[in-house]
């Protein structure tokens, strides 16, 4: 697995589409910086554009490798290695060449801008460590859809389907429901329906940072626990390690069946 | 060295294999033909341990191929289409294979063979298609293994490189090699085969030598018979 | 001023002509050995000098003008037997002491210190700990309480009383103390002129600064940090409050600073960081809010019930969840030049002037009033897009609600 990783991510790093990407980030940084002068406002902005492209990035990017190297999927296949190997090495490839795309085009800026003198810094990391973990869970995801539908142009709807509906449509739903149940308790169903959806857990991951007054200005008891104490972060973190583990594992499931 | 024993394998609602009993043990020439969608890819493939039979064993050197990936050691495998990572080089490719495959590599001679050597630090979505069925080619032939398997080898090769294809193919065979190949272009498999085998709507129709098929459907000409092969089965 | 100055003479003639003033020491080696002996023994203007020890008393009654000043910090230890010292006299100093261990009752405030109805009072450099009420002033007037140190461990709102309680007391000073772990840090009841300077007010149970029917009072230079609901302000009038920080007051009814019918007042150069609300409003008029910074709060005003003509200028409002919230589609209030870190707006003519009015309530606010699960969504892309609609053509919000000049650069 990863020889084949080591070939994907190669070759990955040298396409032209990881330095559009690494560039618009790169770009992204320093605009922000140079309108704002303000690290911590910054982050803010730059929260909003990574919750929202990075999954979009990701489901893209998986999509469009899968389809593309399927011939050279093919060849590896007929080599002597595991099927695992082959599937997971070349999502290994593409999700680490794009997190560190987001790694070295946010970091960059923010560095030279003296993020490390400044108070800013753990909640830059929270945003790094939230960009990857939406890379890693929708390249998966995107892996998924392109694994159990042959054709690339369905597919590829599928794939920009699911992200209009985690980053917007699902949310619509989740609040329309909270308006008009609003009589009900409504505590309990809220956090789940933000753990269902991986955009939503890592908006209010960085939200328990930035947002943490506003969010204990809430009356309910589970809600004061959720976000009141370490239970709020830990309880996020480790539902999105969940959504990076369990695609990954329906990718190694589907590759031990799936027929070429 | 390869017996299959009762081979089904479905896609939705298409039953392409329909019970596949095939035992090949010495070794030379064999090419696999039929009409399109006869089967013939499905076939190799689920030798190849890329298709995943729904019914039926495959054994490789006695062994079972659904438990271990390390049979295809042993296997030589050109694909139909050749597509590559478009950034790595052609050398990058290699050494990728090499590194996958482990053991004793003929890439030098191979790559001198096809002229492939200027073309070393080229990126690979910069050759052409013949250069790329080139590299293909060197990529399946490069190790010296028991068991060849060609998925239409000869698209897109210019004569010269076909010659070199055939030498090549001689050659293997002369060193005690097993050989499947599946191919449309008849006059190949009359100037190459050893061994027939036909299939027809996913069911072994005919296993034979070339001659044995014209004697079967009495004709001198080796297209005709598998014309007229076709035409009596459909008639 | 010059009430006190006046007083002042007149003790001073007293003491020259009549009696030479004395001073007692009281240690527990010494033949006065109690405060209660000394304090017995005293004579008008005589000064008690306590060394340092540990005195086991209460009920202590001061009913002469005395200077009870102690060295090193002598502990006066209640044994939480009830009230410890009770003033009853004028001009009485106390300086230095430690009280400990005042009595808990749920029938009478027991005090470390009481002052009734007295006048030219000064409590300095006191510590308090282990209290019910600490510093409690009974309708009295020009004192002075400075520089005191109040630590309580309240649990409850009912099993705990204020650090520094006045009632129907006015011209008092309240400088530089430090109060926490009590219910109310500084506590107002029908009390006029005071001025509290320079306090720090923290980690208290219910408020660090409340007002309750007082007038002409100010407030300046406090921090208000992490109390259970930051500084209420109630039914008062003409209050200055300037340059105060207000910080980490958080929690379901918390704010920095609750206005509760409050009207003609002054808020400048405060700083309201981090807390749920910054500013509560409710039925509060005429009140000039210039010159404050808000920085990181969940709501930086929430605006409840009517309030009229109140004005908003040269304020930085700073990465707030909410700048402002209002509960009503009426707006008599004015916003002009303010700073908003949300401002997305262009200045082509360069004036540090945005050139479109910028809109301070979302609809989002408006959502979360109705719905507060809502916000959970906070920051979502889907309440951007809805947030942006409203913004351009208001529905739910009112629609004068605007500055029309908001500044570009945030102002120093």
């Amino acid at each position: 697995m990863l020889k084949i990783l080591k070939y994907s991510f190669f070759d990955l790093v040298r396409s032209r589409w990881s330095y559009v990407y690494l560039l618009f980030y790169l770009l992204i940084g320093y605009v922000l910086l140079f309108l704002n002068h303000d690290l911590s406002k910054a982050v803010i902005t730059l929260m909003n554009i990574i919750v929202i492209l990075v999954p979009l990035i990701g489901t893209i990017f998986g999509i469009m490798y899968y389809y593309n190297s399927r011939e050279f999927t093919e060849l590896l296949l007929a080599q002597p290695v595991k099927r695992m190997s082959v599937f997971l090495g070349q999502y290994l490839g593409v999700a680490l060449s794009l997190s560190l795309s987001l790694l070295i085009g946010l970091g960059l800026p923010f560095i030279s801008y003296g993020l490390f003198q400044s108070d800013a810094v753990w909640e830059f990391g929270l945003l790094l460590v939230n960009g990857t973990f939406l890379t890693l869970i929708f390249t998966a995801l995107a892996f998924n859809i392109a694994m159990i539908n042959e054709n690339r142009i369905k597919g590829f709807s599928y794939a920009i389907l699911m992200w209009l509906f985690l980053a917007v449509i699902y949310d619509g739903i989740f609040l329309m429901s909270l308006v008009v149940f609003g009589e009900y308790p409504l505590d309990n169903f809220s956090i789940i329906a933000t753990m269902l959806n991986p955009i939503d857990l890592s908006r209010i991951l960085i939200l328990l940072k930035l947002d943490i007054s506003a969010l204990l200005g809430y009356t309910g008891a589970i809600f004061q626990k959720f976000f009141g104490t370490h239970t709020g972060v830990l309880l996020s973190m480790t539902i999105l390690t969940l959504w990076v583990a369990l695609p990954v594992y329906n990718i190694y499931r589907k590759s031990l069946k799936k027929d070429f | 060295m390869i017996r299959i024993e009762n081979l089904y394998k479905r896609f939705g609602r298409n039953e392409v294999l329909k019970g596949i009993d095939l035992q090949i043990e010495s070794p030379g020439i064999y090419a696999v033909l039929g009409p399109n969608g006869s089967g013939k890819t499905t076939l190799i493939k689920s030798i190849l341990g890329m298709v995943i039979p729904d019914k039926g064993e495959i054994f490789f050197k006695g062994n079972d191929i659904s438990k271990s990936p390390d049979y295809r050691n042993d296997i030589d495998y050109l694909p139909q289409i050749a597509n590559f990572p478009a950034n790595l080089t052609v050398k990058e490719i290699f050494s990728m294979i090499k590194d996958l495959r482990g053991g004793q590599a003929s890439d030098q001679e191979l790559m001198a063979a096809f002229g492939l050597s200027p073309f070393m630090d080229k990126r690979l979505n910069t050759l052409s298609g013949g250069t790329k069925q080139k590299v293909n080619i060197v990529l399946s032939l490069m190790f010296n293994s028991k068991l060849i398997i060609l998925d239409e080898p000869t698209t897109g090769l210019d004569p010269v490189a076909l010659i070199r294809l055939k030498e090549l193919l001689l050659q293997e065979k002369a060193a005690g090699k097993t050989i499947l190949i599946t191919t449309h272009i008849m006059q190949f498999v009359e100037e190459m085969a050893d061994e027939i085998v036909f299939l027809l709507e996913g069911k072994i129709h005919f296993r034979g030598s070339v001659n044995g098929l014209k004697e079967r459907t009495h004709t001198s000409n080796f297209e005709k018979a598998i014309a007229q092969t076709l035409t009596h089965h459909y008639a | 001023m010059f009430l006190r100055s006046l007083y002042t003479g007149i003790l001073f003639l007293f003491m020259g002509l009549m009696v030479k003033a004395q001073s007692i020491e009281v240690c527990s080696d010494c033949a006065v050995n109690s405060l209660a002996k000394g304090i017995a023994m005293a004579k008008a203007g005589d000064t008690l000098l306590v060394q340092k020890g540990v005195y086991k008393e209460y009920n202590l009654l001061v009913d002469k003008p005395l200077t009870i000043l102690g060295k090193d910090l002598p502990v006066i230890d209640g044994e939480d037997k009830g009230e410890v010292i009770r003033v009853v006299a004028d001009s009485v100093e106390i300086d230095g002491l430690l009280i400990r261990n005042v009595g808990t009752s749920y029938t009478s405030d027991h005090a470390a210190i009481r002052i009734v109805r007295s006048k030219d009072f000064r409590i300095r450099n006191v510590v308090l700990e282990k209290l019910f009420f600490g510093i409690f002033i009974e309708k009295s007037t020009h004192g002075e309480i400075l520089n005191n140190r109040i630590s309580g461990d309240a649990e409850n709102e009912y099993s705990s009383g204020n650090g520094i309680h006045l009632w129907y007391s006015d011209h008092i000073r309240v400088t530089d103390n430090k109060v926490e772990g009590v219910r109310d840090g500084i506590y107002l009841e029908f009390s006029h002129h005071v001025n509290i300077f320079n306090n720090i007010s923290t980690d208290n149970l219910r408020y660090g600064l409340h007002f309750m029917f007082s007038n002409n009072d100010s407030y300046r230079n406090n921090v208000f940090r992490n109390n259970g609901a930051g500084v209420a302000v109630m039914f008062s009038k003409e209050i200055e409050m300037i340059d105060n920080r207000f910080e980490k007051n958080w929690g379901t009814a918390s704010f920095g600073l609750l206005l509760k019918e409050i009207n003609d007042a002054v808020i400048k150069g405060n700083t309201f960081e981090q807390n749920t609300v910054g500013i509560n409003i409710e039925g509060s008029n005429r009140i000039v809010y210039e010159g404050n910074d808000f920085i990181r709060n969940g709501w930086a005003l929430k605006v409840l019930g009517a309030c009229y003509t109140n004005t908003f200028t040269k304020n930085n409002f700073l990465s707030n969840s909410f700048d402002l919230s209002y509960n009503s589609r009426m707006n008599d209030n004015s916003f002009h030049k303010n700073y908003w870190s949300d401002y997305t707006g262009y200045d082509l003519d360069e004036d540090g002037i945005g050139d479109v009015p910028y809109r301070p309530v979302k609809l989002f606010s408006y959502i979360v009033n109705n719905t507060p699960e809502t916000i959970i969504l906070l920051r979502s892309l889907f309440v951007d897009i809805i947030d942006f609609s409203e913004k351009v053509s208001p529905v739910f919000t009112p629609d004068n609600l605007l500055d029309n000049a908001p500044l570009i650069r945030r102002r120093k």
